[in-house]
């Protein structure tokens, strides 16, 4: 089993001591198949027990652990130490608040997800008895590749958008918002309207492409958002050129 | 234990973090170039409008070596302004071959453009 030294440099934060956050080096000796959260799981265990960092599941499920590695939002469960040289930096994800160390305030985020509703809008709520909501494989792939989406918010750490204008309501938020107007079973479209089509909603995008290029579970987030401009602009227009189509 | 959230600063840094980000600001910055090109045009009626010494005038300012640079710079702009947003469309109109639909139309619109501007 080969083992070579990683050099580790993470931002530290501790509110009740630090004034603002700071960079700390660890030397780390890694296995090849070790990835970055096997080295903080080192670090935790073996050399320093205050580094605070959140993971669960250490395969790319739970969405958990990510980070910035090298500048780039990562999960540190998939991003393997072999791939870097030199000092690897390891900060928390861009554009959020920092809790403390890795940690980062997610409660924006929370918060925007709820407004789109992502979560099953049926037309007419079925009994039990009356089974199923029945798809074809066709309607399944509609909205299937959205539904991969985990909430890693790597998206957010990459979009400058957000990062710039913080009420902008964000990648992940307006995918999952449309893997649900995409899919059969559901009839909210309108529901979830309001916060889509608002300027803060998919109007502030400027299509960078840089939440569907980071996204860890392959999710097109940009492309759900321009889907969802094409959409509120065919309404627009059905609106005001042909009222009459409206019930 | 006190919570006290340290919110990072949002400098223009992250234009240099990743070359996509580079990119993305010269499309961003290409429209300039498309926009000032536009504007030639118009003046270009304008002077057309003024009568044919002020339409002369304007085709003699046209072969100035400045004009003409600023003619390829806004060309090389417009083409990778058109380009990125060609390769992008698939993305926003999921339909089989979109992207060609609009490299075709682009093609078509040019050797029209060509054709009616007397180029054999």
């Amino acid at each position: 089993m080969s083992e070579r030294m990683v050099e580790l440099e993470v931002l530290r934060y501790n509110p009740e001591t630090d004034q603002e956050p700071r960079f700390q080096r660890y030397s780390v000796p890694c296995r090849e198949e070790w990835v970055v959260l096997d080295a903080l799981n080192h670090v935790k265990e073996n050399l320093d027990a205050t580094l605070s960092y959140r993971w669960s599941c250490h395969m790319a499920v739970c969405g958990s652990c990510g980070m910035m590695i090298d500048r780039e939002p990562k999960l540190a469960c998939k991003t393997f130490l072999r791939d870097y040289q030199g000092v690897i930096r390891v900060e928390p994800l861009r554009h959020f608040p920092i809790e403390r160390d890795l940690v980062t305030v997610i409660d924006d985020f929370m918060a925007k997800l709820s407004r789109v509703k992502p979560y099953l809008i049926p037309k007419d709520e079925k009994a039990l008895e009356a089974g199923e909501y029945r798809q074809t494989p066709a309607q399944l792939k509609r909205f299937k590749q959205y539904s991969m989406c985990m909430n890693c918010m790597l998206c957010y750490a990459a979009c400058p958008e957000y990062g710039l204008l913080p009420e902008y309501i964000g990648p992940a938020a307006i995918a999952l918002a449309h893997r649900w107007n995409q899919d059969s079973r559901d009839a909210g479209r309108d529901e979830r309207q309001e916060a889509l089509a608002a300027k803060e909603g998919a109007w502030e995008c400027s299509f960078v492409g840089a939440c569907s290029e980071v996204c860890p579970e392959h999710v097109d987030p940009a492309g759900a958002i321009q889907q969802v401009k094409i959409r509120s602009t065919v309404d627009w227009y059905l609106e005001h050129l042909m009222p009459w189509l409206k019930k | 234990m006190s919570r006290k959230p340290y919110a990072r600063e949002i400098s223009s840094e992250w234009i240099f973090r990743h070359p996509r980000y580079l990119r993305y600001m010269v499309r961003e910055f290409s429209c300039l170039f498309i926009g000032g090109y536009a504007l030639l045009m118009v003046v270009g009626l304008m002077r057309l409008s003024q009568g044919p010494a002020a339409w002369e005038g304007f085709l003699q300012a046209l072969q100035a070596p400045a004009s003409i640079a600023f003619h390829l710079v806004a060309l090389a702009f417009s083409i990778y302004h058109s380009v990125t947003w060609f390769n992008l469309t698939p993305k926003a109109i999921p339909l089989p071959f979109i992207s060609a639909a609009h490299y075709a139309g682009w093609a078509a619109l040019s050797i029209a453009l060509l054709w009616m501007a007397g180029v054999s």
